[in-house]
């Protein structure tokens, strides 16, 4: 606020001077010129009458002569008057105007608010630097949640668009350069309730810049970084960002893992794209050679991804020689029959359009499906705007860059135990996939997966803390049953738990819960409800351990405790 | 040279002097104390105390502030004239007098202290 009063104050020296010397010279001449009374005797106005008579002048009021008629040398006075006072009043309100128009004046005010704003959080929120095809993604799907969010976007349209989008929850913004560390202040990097920061810009360095920042202020907490390179990728690790995500190395390993273990991709695609789509992979042929277009950052993931599980590729590129594309690569774009057929797309059993042009990739997609209908088609999506184009080509894969990783980021944000358990389950055999892959579909049926977490302690699980505390067990079954009647499913399922630093995956429905455990859950949406009564209440806990539903008040325990007492007697 | 310095010293000083010309006298003689001056101190220190808005320096915020005394005295002791010869049936009589040049010298010691501030200013100016 200081700066914008100091260059309001500035800005207003000339014109506020000018009125006043106006003023002064009116007044004053009124007092000089001499006048005569009502009676005709020579009569002077003195400065209280002049100044009263110039300020309802000057504001056009106009109340007349005042206090006797006018003479005419007074009356040649009062038109020089109203010229000046008017034209000085122009001058100086035009000068206002064009201050508040003035667009650095404008961008004060914005960063000024943008800085009342972020200040006035109370609520723990993420910084996200970056509204783009990501960011935005992200945002929507945080502020969905409940979670707040800082943006910073170095696009003023954008800002815009955030603004103009409907949150639920306000969400300041600022346009400017990221990697601007006063700027990244004024977003309340060193903020106590700063939980996170999340850096998406599509440049490196500024990703870069923004990591290093956040990890000098707090150690502790999260950095996720985006990358775009190899060389970015060990910088930022070097200094611990938590989590560095590569949209193609990323996309090459959900490509990879689709193709050779179709279970475990459905079971991470229903986890990160709640609104998943099955796709037909694990009802196809797909273990066989695949043919590439393009060797860019983008061909050289998928090469990297399918060549360490052992599936042959065949590329085809437009420059193989400059960009070391491997022996045995197709010179061409892939957009022609020739090209195809050279690559023997005939004995393929997928296609991978991966080139930097949506057009192309279209054009390859569709030609080699004219070639071999059965084809798998794999598709990248370049440009945002094309995704109607990309959906009527019914592709079997788009890769969306953007999408993938604001989906990851919002995972790791909300439930970051999931990553856990979807490493683990990486490391089994695609069976152990499959087999969870049915229960988790007899439980959801036909709605979006839920996932969510919950920790055991005092606050978040008050029923169960004390539960503990009485030294009466509390197993993970209790959490799956309906509270209305224990011998019903709830529609949920444990996924996993983490005690200290182990991991126990799938735990049997009898496994003690103890203090500080982290439950990772999965199921319907509804059921969280249910579970939530659970943790919370205590008399429901005891229902769902001793099957009886016992009195909750004093007295009503009391007499029944007596007549317990008295049975038994 | 600094045009802008030149003007702003002016003004500050100027303000003092039309000041300074007003109170002298005897305290309680109409006859000292001409209208006409006091109506000059007091747009030149209005002036002056525009001249030094949106000066963001610790000295430019004090110069204000001795400024807007200064404008503070002199509008309540026009306030006082224009009110004792007009709404007060003795008119412009020893006691208004006394006190309106009474306010006018608190306006110059206000001046005074602005002038200083900027004779410690220019000191500090090795160049």
């Amino acid at each position: 606020m200081q700066h914008v009063f100091y260059l309001l104050l500035r800005r207003l020296r000339t014109p506020m001077i000018t009125v006043l010397v106006i003023y002064s010279i009116c007044t004053l001449g009124f007092v000089l010129i001499p006048g005569v009374d009502d009676q005709g005797k020579p009569w002077r106005m003195d400065f209280f009458h002049a100044f009263y008579f110039v300020s309802f002048m000057g504001t056009t009021i106009g109340f007349g002569e005042i206090p006797y008629p006018f003479t005419t040398a007074q009356r040649f006075w009062t038109i020089v008057c109203i010229y000046s006072t008017v034209l000085g009043w122009l001058y100086s309100i035009g000068k206002i105007f064009a201050l508040f128009q003035d667009p650095s004046f404008n961008r004060l005010i914005n960063r000024n608010s943008f800085n009342r704003r972020v200040r006035r959080l109370r609520d723990p929120f993420y910084l996200v630097c970056g509204y783009g095809v990501t960011g935005s993604r992200l945002v929507r799907a945080l502020d969905a949640q409940g979670i707040r969010t800082i943006v910073i976007d170095a696009s003023q349209r954008l800002i815009d668009e955030l603004e103009a989008d409907a949150m639920g929850l306000a969400v300041p913004a600022i346009c400017g350069d990221a990697s601007d560390p006063d700027l990244l202040n004024s977003a309340g990097i060193r903020s106590r309730n700063c939980a996170g920061v999340v850096a998406l810009t599509n440049d490196d360095h500024a990703n870069l810049a923004i990591s290093i920042d956040s990890k000098l202020i707090d150690p502790e907490r999260p950095v996720i970084s985006r990358t775009g390179s190899k060389k970015t990728t060990a910088n930022l690790a070097s200094f611990g960002t938590d989590h560095i995500i590569d949209p193609f190395e990323t996309f090459a390993e959900h490509l990879a893992l689709s193709v050779t273990e179709p279970y475990k991709y459905i079971i991470k695609d229903m986890i990160f794209n709640p609104h998943h789509r099955v796709l037909p992979s694990p009802y196809q042929e797909t273990r066989g050679r695949w043919v590439v277009c393009g060797y860019g950052r983008f061909g050289k993931a998928v090469e990297k991804a399918l060549q360490s599980r052992g599936i042959p590729i065949t590329f085809i590129d437009a420059d193989p020689d400059s960009r070391g594309a491997p022996a045995g690569t197709v010179e061409g774009v892939g957009t022609e029959a020739e090209t195809l057929l050279a690559a023997d797309i005939l004995t393929a059993v997928g296609i991978v359009a991966g080139t930097d042009d949506d057009a192309d990739n279209l054009s390859i997609i569709i030609t080699a499906r004219d070639l071999k209908p059965n084809l798998i088609t794999v598709a990248r999506q370049n440009l945002g705007p094309n995704k109607p184009v990309f959906r009527a080509a019914n592709v079997n894969m788009i890769m969306e860059p953007g999408r993938i990783i604001a989906d990851e980021i919002f995972v790791l944000i909300t439930t970051p135990l999931t990553i856990k358990f979807i490493t683990y389950m990486c490391e089994r055999e695609d069976s152990w996939a499959h087999e969870l892959l049915l229960r988790i579909s007899a439980i959801i049926v036909d709605q979006p997966l839920a996932l969510w977490a919950i920790n055991v302690n005092s606050e978040e699980t008050p029923a169960i803390h004390d539960y503990l505390l009485a030294k009466r067990p509390v197993r993970s079954g209790f959490l799956c049953k309906d509270p209305r009647n224990r011998e019903d499913d709830l529609p949920a399922m444990v996924l996993s738990i983490r005690r200290r630093d182990d991991l126990l995956v799938l735990p049997d429905p009898d496994t003690r819960l103890e203090e500080g455990d982290e439950i990772l859950m999965c199921g319907q949406h509804r059921a969280q409800f249910f579970i939530n009564w659970i943790t919370d209440n205590y008399n429901v806990l005891r229902y769902m351990h001793t099957g009886v539903e016992a009195p909750g008040g004093l007295v009503w325990g009391w007499l029944n405790s007596r007549k317990r007492m008295r049975r038994s007697r | 040279m600094n045009i802008e310095k030149v003007v702003f010293a002016f003004f500050i000083v100027l303000a003092l002097t039309l000041n300074f010309g007003f109170v002298l006298g005897d305290i309680d003689n109409p006859d000292h104390h001409n209208v006409y001056e006091l109506y000059a101190a007091l747009v030149v220190s209005l002036i002056a105390t525009i001249m030094k808005f949106g000066d963001r320096t610790h000295v430019g915020a004090v110069l204000l502030a001795t400024s807007l005394v200064a404008d503070l005295q002199l509008i309540v002791a026009a306030v006082v004239w224009g009110f004792s010869s007009h709404l007060i049936e003795t008119g412009l009589d020893a006691a208004m007098m006394t006190s309106i040049v009474s306010l006018s010298a608190g306006a110059v010691l206000a001046n005074v202290t602005s002038v200083i501030l900027l004779i410690l200013e220019t000191m500090m100016v090795r160049h």
